[in-house]
């Protein structure tokens, strides 16, 4: 294990910027913490998480994949892909990194997305244990600890250092260049964070929310569960959870007109709107309460059928913090799994 | 390599009735005005929806000027006073947001005025011309 | 802070609804924490007395709620209107897009609704609770071992800080006692806008819309926006978009958002409550609600049913659109 005093961690994002891009949580002009590119001058913002996830990095809300120019009758195809160069993630939280396995599962399985994988191969990832968990979360109830996030790299930030273990050849060589900015050291002091942060984990409102009613196999279970009328009732199917959420996965394919060409596409999209990957026919599912089902049939029963038992959320709990009406993933997995929940 | 010396494009959506028919007067009376001026014919200037004020920008126009009928003169009665607050209110938002005001207008040209059609157009190009480029409503996926 | 109770509220939803006079009950209900309040619908007595909840962060406006469940029951809905909330509900009627017959509306004063985030501001995070104590607030975290007490007022939403009006423009019945219509100071910070140049209030913009995500829910939660099918949303309007794939597209999706409520919107204050990311979207609401006062006269949307809206009016001696940029001395 190594460590770097606190005051210098500025040197370490000196140093690293040297040779690629990093990107590390930073406190804009609305005090909300969001991944920006480091620069002299920019600060590691204290917040517990950001707004946006960072499976931006790797599966952008847009992303060109190819553009098509005209000229008379000619038509000359672009290739705009502009991921070609290793970069580096800075202060991940254990469930995002959870999140990046949930995506990778989706986009690297066969036939493989061959922009994700491009974008995953060239990312480090340098994960930050949590120091200050919120009531919002729980990220214990899918079997993560945030006293140990997964990366390439994990770290913990103390009151005066951050400790540093590499886990894999890319964290390695991380960690090769700032050998010069760091020291070599025991985990005592790191280890006593763990379990700090442990006891409060287990104090948090959410602690005691299980997922064992919910997993593969139960769809005959809740599909018709007269609990979804109730639940969707108010939903706006504004789509700001499928926004911030860290896992979610659906994407659309557009065409946009320029004027002298066409450029293709990929962007976010929402199982909550009407307009969900519309092509021909339109939405099979017609009603919100259809559209509000299937987001939480889907983190909670299909992806773990699919999935061997991994669930599709990993309690970062911004929908929680975020959704406009407070509806979120803990009241359906109350209401719908019972007693079993609590 | 040549550089294109900067010539405004400039969008101008005239009314059927008057502008556009007050256009057609200046070319028939052979007074210039620049090529980069297209007009766009709609049957009243209160078709004029501010999307495609909008739209034009993206699409790479630097100025757009609305044309019509002088107010109580429009050949469906009320259409331009309807633009008339409408355009008010787009171009004071627009100013808002930092868009510089000149690169919006709004003129009443009937259509025995050939004459100021063509000085407006001129006028209207010159001072857009002098503003540069459209930077701050410019969508660049559609640069030529 | 709040002058009317939870109980209160509680027993007139409860014997509203058992002594028929309406068969559900739009109110707000329960969450997991004491902030994360839920609009609901509740049919049944013991719903209400179990998951029933008024307290400071019941910020929710429930008139959109109208246009579809109104019609949805049996018999009449009841609402629970604050002050701001009924403008809404007068302009939606205004617009036929719900029934009349079929609401029942209680007006309920407000003493204004807390902000969540300027909780987390002043006390930190891993809230277990919040109680309402007197003027204050009691918050008791993970990390402090003694709640702290925080004043109502410093925490309040910012529309409630320059709330406009206290008295109730719509109504079947009335609990508590009415308010009059206040003087805010809620076009200042418009009006500090306005006074900078063109060159610092583009940087602003382009501060703020770049965070947009385009997730859609200020036009969602907007009482204004209830459009079947949003121009945002129809691939036949060629400006039909998921994403904010460039600065054009944050630009161009809220300025025709805020234009196509120019007029309508009541500055109820649910698009920048519910902005995830902070935008502060009312100020362009706002911008053209004074914009409005200024050229065609003070207007109120919603302040009755039946207004005509000022963009779909006019007078023979409106200004100029090349007028409005001749106001005050303000450009570079």
């Amino acid at each position: 294990m190594r460590k770097v005093s606190l005051d210098s961690i500025n040197k370490v994002f000196g140093k690293i910027s040297e040779s690629n891009k990093l990107y590390l949580p930073v406190d804009g002009s609305d005090g909300v913490a969001v991944y920006t590119e480091w620069s002299e001058g920019k600060e590691w913002s204290n917040a517990l998480n950001t707004v946006r996830s960072p499976k931006d990095f790797f599966f952008p809300q847009v992303e060109n994949l190819m553009e098509f120019k005209t000229s008379g009758k000619n038509i000359e195809l672009v290739d705009i892909r502009d991921e070609k160069e290793d970069f580096v993630i800075f202060g991940v939280r254990a469930c995002d990194v959870r999140s990046f396995d949930i995506l990778d599962r989706v986009f690297l399985s066969d036939p493989v997305d061959s922009f994700y994988a491009s974008r995953r191969e060239h990312g480090i990832i340098v994960s930050v244990a949590c120091s200050k968990p919120s009531e919002t979360c729980f990220c214990t109830t899918f079997g993560i600890d945030a006293t140990n996030p997964a990366g390439d790299v994990t770290a913990w930030k103390t009151e005066d250092s951050v400790y540093f273990k590499a886990n894999t050849e890319k964290g390695e060589a991380f960690m090769k260049k700032i050998e010069d900015l760091t020291e070599e050291c025991d985990d005592s002091a790191v280890t006593a964070q763990k379990e700090k942060i442990a006891k409060i984990m287990e104090k948090l409102p959410l602690a005691n929310l299980s997922a064992d009613a919910f997993g593969g196999g139960k769809t005959d279970t809740f599909f018709n569960a007269p609990e979804w009328d109730e639940l969707s009732a108010t939903c706006l199917g504004c789509g700001t959870c499928t926004f911030v959420c860290p896992t979610c996965q659906c994407y659309d394919i557009k065409d946009f007109n320029t004027g002298n060409g066409v450029i293709r596409y990929r962007c976010w999209d929402s199982c909550m709107y009407s307009e969900f990957t519309k092509m021909a026919h339109g939405n099979n599912r017609i009603s919100q309460k259809e559209r509000f089902r299937q987001r939480f049939m889907h983190k909670l029963v299909y992806y773990p059928e699919n999935n061997e038992g991994i669930f599709g959320c990993v309690g970062c709990g911004r929908c929680l913090a975020k959704c406009p009406i407070s509806m979120n993933i803990v009241k359906v997995m109350k209401k719908i799994g019972g007693n079993k929940s609590e | 390599m040549q550089v294109k010396e900067y010539k405004p494009l400039i969008v101008a959506f005239c009314c059927n009735w008057c502008s556009y028919a007050g256009a057609d007067l200046a070319g028939n009376n052979r007074l210039s005005y620049p090529a980069d001026v297209k007009i766009i014919r709609v049957p009243c200037s209160c078709r004029v929806n501010p999307m495609f004020i909008l739209r034009a920008f993206q699409r790479g126009a630097d100025g757009v000027i609305i044309c019509g009928c002088h107010p109580g003169d429009c050949h469906y009665t009320s259409g331009n006073y309807y633009t008339r607050r409408r355009m008010a209110a787009l171009f004071s938002m627009l100013d808002f947001l930092g868009i510089e005001k000149e690169r919006t207008r709004v003129e009443w040209v009937s259509a025995a005025e050939g004459a100021k059609f063509a000085a407006t157009m001129n006028e209207f190009a010159e001072t857009v011309a002098s503003l540069g480029e459209n930077k701050r409503l410019e969508d660049l996926r559609c640069k030529r | 802070m709040q002058k009317i109770t939870q109980n209160q509220l509680v027993e007139k939803a409860v014997s509203l609804l058992t002594d028929g006079t309406v068969s559900a009950v739009l109110g707000w209900k329960k969450g997991e924490f004491d902030y994360d309040i839920t609009p609901a619908v509740f049919k049944t007595a013991d719903e209400i007395k179990e998951n029933f909840v008024w307290n400071d962060f019941c910020g929710a406006n429930f008139s959109k709620y109208l246009v579809a469940q109104a019609g949805k029951h049996e018999g009449k809905i009841l609402v629970f209107l604050k002050p701001c909330d009924t403008y809404s509900f007068n302009q939606l009627l205004t617009e036929h897009r719900f029934d009349r017959e079929k609401v029942y509306a209680v007006g309920i004063p407000c003493e204004g609704m807390a902000d969540i985030a300027k909780v987390k501001e002043l006390v930190g995070d891993g809230i277990v609770s919040i109680e309402a104590d007197g003027d204050s607030l009691k918050v008791s975290t993970l990390y402090e071992d003694a709640p702290a007490l925080v004043n109502a007022k410093d925490v309040m939403a910012e529309r409630c800080v320059n709330c406009k009006s206290k008295k109730h423009v719509a109504y079947d019945e009335l609990m508590g006692e009415d308010g009059i219509v206040l003087e805010s100071n809620r076009f200042d910070e418009v009006a500090r806008l306005e006074a900078m140049t063109p060159d610092e209030r583009f940087a602003f913009w382009q501060n703020e819309l770049s965070r947009c995500i385009r997730c859609n829910a200020c036009r969602d939660a907007c009482p204004a926006c209830t459009c079947e099918k949003c121009v945002f949303d129809n691939p036949a309007s060629s400006v039909e978009n998921k994403a904010p794939a460039n600065s054009f597209e944050e630009k161009m999706f809220h300025i025709i958002r805020a234009f196509h409520v120019a007029g309508r919107c009541t500055d109820c204050g649910e698009c920048s409550r519910v902005c995830p990311q902070n935008i502060p979207l009312h100020l362009l609401n706002r911008k053209f609600i004074k914009d409005i006062n200024e050229f065609y006269g003070e207007y109120q949307a919603g302040a009755e049913v039946g207004l005509r809206a000022p963009l779909v009016d006019y007078t023979t001696e409106d200004l100029e659109p090349g007028e409005v940029f001749d106001r005050g001395d303000k450009d570079a």
